[in-house]
């Protein structure tokens, strides 16, 4: 067995966060600790709605700190790139409620 | 009164430690087994437990929503990370469930050691 759960395996890849109150944001992740506070390169938000399909924000250079992260996926681009997002509607996601 | 009150301080903290230690080991075994991850915001994910450490957080491969339908938020991902803090409930196979080691281990601390 591995180490346990760590993100250097994930590190320059391409990812996709869900934060606790239940942003997407998808970017490159940079760098990570401890706490999971993580840097996410080119990254942007995409907001998921029932009226239209994904609307993607742009966000730049981000820091998350790890509080605030519910999940930490890998992206994978193939999958990624097969998906329409324009055609895509959903509820946001509902917040954590602790 | 304040010495007792330390100490007091210090065999709760040791008992969490005690049990997240427990916990820790018993998901240890359970690595490459079938889960279902029910988190704090009601998302369902299911997928073969990679690895746990010591906050419980846990990785997962093969992933897939449970309710895919109303959650397509994850859908070009197969592998993540799930932070332990945000885990409401781990749903475990039957048979990674070990009836006679549980029963053992709670005999073992009725008994008060």
């Amino acid at each position: 067995m591995s180490g346990g759960p760590g993100l250097e395996s994930l590190v320059d890849q391409t990812i996709s966060v869900i934060t606790n109150d239940g942003r997407n944001i998808v970017g490159i992740l940079k760098g990570f600790d401890q706490a999971t506070n993580i840097i996410l390169d080119e990254s942007h938000e995409r907001v998921y709605s029932t009226k239209e399909g994904v609307q993607q924000l742009v966000l730049g250079l981000y820091i998350i700190r790890g509080d605030n992260i519910s999940i930490v996926g890998e992206l994978d681009e193939e999958l990624d790139a097969n998906l329409d997002l324009s055609k895509l509607r959903a509820h946001p996601l509902k917040p954590v409620i602790h | 009164m304040v010495i007792l009150f330390y100490f007091q301080y210090i065999l709760f903290f040791e008992a969490i430690s005690l049990l997240n230690f427990l916990f820790f080991s018993y998901f240890k075994d359970l690595v490459g087994r079938e889960v279902t991850v029910e988190l704090k915001n009601d998302l369902a994910i299911r997928g073969t437990l990679h690895s746990v450490d010591q906050y419980l957080n846990i990785k997962l491969e093969n992933t897939r929503v449970v309710d895919q339908e109303n959650y397509p938020h994850m859908l070009s991902v197969r592998n993540c990370f799930i932070r332990g803090s945000v885990v409401r409930y781990v749903q475990l196979p039957p048979e990674g469930v070990d009836i006679e080691l549980l029963h053992d281990a709670t005999r073992r601390e009725a008994r008060g050691g």
